[in-house]
């Protein structure tokens, strides 16, 4: 018996929900490098091979386009894939798979084929990684139709967003910070997270609001707590959601505090954050007190990892956005 | 089989290569080589009906696929990628598969669609530009023929993948040649120069798929020769994966059935992936926006119009007993069926907007639903506009 809250770090959330989705449909698939004696190199899929057998726990070639492929394949006979990418920058050999077929078959087949298929990314920096190991590649996903892109923050939404994404019956990029899989945080598991694409507000303010995702929503709570500290309150939210963006709880907070900061990891031109600010910017122009600002990682290739944090937006950086905010 | 005399010079390093397995002589005389003697047992299936339904099969395309041609040229189509000289290997292979079986074709398919069950209206629908698919897949009166896949290659990957279902479900290796399942992946020369094709054969090869790759090789991508995709036969390259393989004369319509019959019941039975390449030739151009006098010698169309699928054939029914009055039938069949899809073609109009939007996610999304609204109100503003 699973007691109703328990304290998990993301990893085994995530692992929690996996466990969860295969137990409950046997057409729950999970294939990818690694993932089945390892567990994964991050153990997500710990001991699930074990437990469900190698049909069901697959441990792929080494050949990314080949696992999303495949899963293509595995959808159209009525499976549900669920893909692991072992890291952020090895996606790219997949990109085809995943642009030009996994998004565009529910299209192309006018509703007749589905594609209920997961791919897990573990994603962005704070590791002291090498090159490829600590990307940001959101942003391309989101700008493809017929894609949903998620991430999770919190062990809690982990365990309740995979599986959500699982029931999906539409292909789901599901980013996963992976500088949060180790920190513990609350489980639920019997009440279930917010919807999957839905925004959630993580700590209510009157001053400014600032929004971001994955790993930057630990940086934006310990922004507003500092801010808390000089008598600045600081609305928080989780986007949880890059695609599709759930404005309604953005608008009704800029609404209220007149400012947006929108915070990323990745690469500032052409992100999800320059898409929320814009759309901020043309549905809530007479809310605005100042302009909405980003903070993003640098337009550059990502840095050697000991310098990564100056690279990395901190919650340093978000304050002193917030500062520029409030100036105007 | 002899190779073009410009194949055989390039790849003249590989001279060793046994004979592709055939059956008719360039001449249509019932002559197997020693390759197609494993193979006999396979065509003693067929009957005299079975080969006038071949015949029957490619007359229909051959004449169905110039009328498609002629449609495009007259404005009626965006596009249309001719099958002219693949006849024989595409209806071989398609007579060969099983109701049950799964296919998965590259675009140049359409004696496999024929085959299959497909409307070819369904296909013409793609390439006029008013559907993307063109044909329900799940429908059971489509033969399992999934749709047109036009990045180059990608569909081997897809047919893996479904052949990896079919392991899971125990759906092959029963024993029962009548429901057990395999999958076929068709793809072409220059396909075989992509990434995705070498990792189908590996993930097929890793789990034993029970799947078939036919590969067309018809000497060209689109102007680009096979020579410059691979300096070692194609089927060839198969066994470096693991994937037993065999070379086919593809203009023989008889190589091309036996060949994918026992290597796709070999597959159900359990045997794992095999590969067959089908060679044969792209009389016409790569598509219509495409023009082959500016790379193929009229020596080399010479060398391949001589060896036409569709007259070695028609020799050989004739030596058969097959007359004038058989002849004359298929061709008037032919020709109605190509007024017809000419007919269907001309009345095809436009989708409605809502297309746009209405299969872009199969559940409920936000952005699409209200730039679907905004986009019925603007067009609504413009007629009350007028």
């Amino acid at each position: 018996m699973v007691a109703a809250t328990e304290e998990l770090p993301l990893a085994k959330a995530l692992n929690a929900g996996l466990r969860a989705a295969l137990a409950a449909d046997d057409r729950v698939l999970l294939m990818g490098e690694d993932i089945g004696t390892l567990g994964g190199v991050f153990r997500v899929t710990e001991g699930l091979q074990a437990e469900f057998g190698t049909n069901r726990v697959i441990d792929t070639p080494l050949a990314e386009s080949g696992i999303v492929g495949s899963a293509i394949g595995l959808a159209m006979r009525g499976y549900r894939p669920v893909c692991e990418i072992q890291f952020d920058g090895f996606i790219y050999p997949a990109f085809d798979q995943i642009t030009s077929q996994l998004a565009k078959f529910t299209a192309r087949t006018a509703g007749a084929v589905p594609m209920p298929v997961v791919i897990r990314v573990p994603y962005g920096g704070h590791i002291g990684a090498v090159e490829h190991h600590q990307e940001s590649p959101e942003a391309y996903f989101a700008h493809t139709a017929g894609l949903r892109v998620v991430s999770p923050s919190t062990p809690n939404d982990g365990y309740w967003m995979i599986q959500e994404a699982i029931a999906s019956n539409d292909p789901v990029m599901f980013f996963e910070p992976k500088s949060r899989y180790w920190p513990k945080g609350p489980v639920d598991f019997a009440l279930s997270a917010a919807p999957l694409h839905s925004t959630r507000v993580v700590r209510t303010g009157t001053d400014v609001t600032v929004i971001g995702h994955g790993a930057m929503v630990a940086n934006l709570l310990q922004a507003a707590q500092v801010a808390a500290d000089e008598g600045i309150s600081i609305e928080v939210l989780d986007l949880r959601s890059l695609s599709p963006v759930d404005y309604g709880p953005i608008l009704r907070s800029v609404e209220k505090t007149g400012r947006l900061v929108v915070c990323q990891e990745a690469t500032g031109f052409a992100s999800v954050g320059s898409e929320i600010a814009a759309t901020v910017a043309e549905r809530a122009f007479y809310s605005l007190e100042s302009p909405v600002l980003r903070v993003s990682g640098f337009d550059t290739p990502y840095p050697a990892s000991k310098i990564e944090s100056f690279y990395l937006p901190d919650a340093d950086r978000v304050l002193e956005a917030v500062d520029r905010a409030l100036a105007f | 089989m002899k190779l073009a005399p410009t194949q055989k010079h390039e790849v003249s390093h590989v001279a060793e290569v046994s004979p592709a397995v055939q059956f008719l002589s360039i001449d249509g005389e019932f002559a197997p080589n020693e390759a197609a003697e494993e193979y006999l047992p396979y065509l003693q299936e067929l009957d005299e009906a079975d080969h006038r339904r071949f015949y029957t099969d490619m007359a229909v395309t051959r004449r169905f696929d110039e009328e498609c041609t002629n449609l495009q040229r007259q404005g009626q189509m965006g596009l249309w990628p001719p099958s002219h000289g693949q006849e024989a290997a595409q209806v071989g292979s398609a007579r060969a598969a099983r109701a049950q079986d799964v296919i998965f074709p590259s675009y140049r398919e359409h004696a496999v669609a024929l085959v299959r069950g497909v409307d070819i209206v369904d296909i013409v629908k793609v390439m006029r530009g008013v559907s993307m698919g063109g044909w329900d897949a799940t429908d059971p009166a489509n033969g399992n023929f999934r749709n047109y896949c036009l990045v180059i290659g990608s569909q081997t990957l897809h047919a893996t993948g479904y052949a990896t279902g079919v392991r899971f479900d125990g759906a092959y290796a029963t024993g029962n040649a009548e429901s057990d399942i395999a999958v076929m992946a068709y793809f072409g020369d220059g396909a075989t120069s992509q990434g995705d094709v070498s990792e189908a054969f590996v993930f097929s090869a890793s789990g034993q798929n029970p799947q078939v790759f036919f590969l067309q090789n018809n000497h060209w991508a689109i102007s680009v020769p096979v020579t410059t995709q691979s300096r070692t036969p194609l089927y060839l390259r198969a066994q470096g994966f693991g994937i037993p393989s065999v070379q086919i004369d593809g203009n023989d319509v008889l190589a091309s059935y036996a060949a994918s019959r026992k290597h796709l019941d070999d597959a159900r039975a359990g045997g794992g992936p095999q590969l067959i390449e089908a060679l044969t030739y792209r009389i016409g151009a790569h598509t219509t926006s495409d023009d082959p006098t500016r790379y193929q010698t009229p020596e080399q169309l010479a060398y391949w119009v001589a060896r036409d699928p569709i007259i070695r054939f028609e020799t050989y029914l004739r030596s058969q007993g097959a007359d004038d009055a058989f002849f004359d039938e298929v061709h008037t069949q032919a020709e109605d069926f190509s007024a017809d899809l000419r007919r269907r073609t001309l009345e095809l109009g436009a989708p409605p907007l809502s297309t746009i939007f209405d299969n872009a996610y199969s559940e409920a999304h936000p952005v699409i639903d209200e730039q679907k609204a905004w986009l019925q109100a603007y067009e609504s503003s413009l007629a009350e506009g007028a």
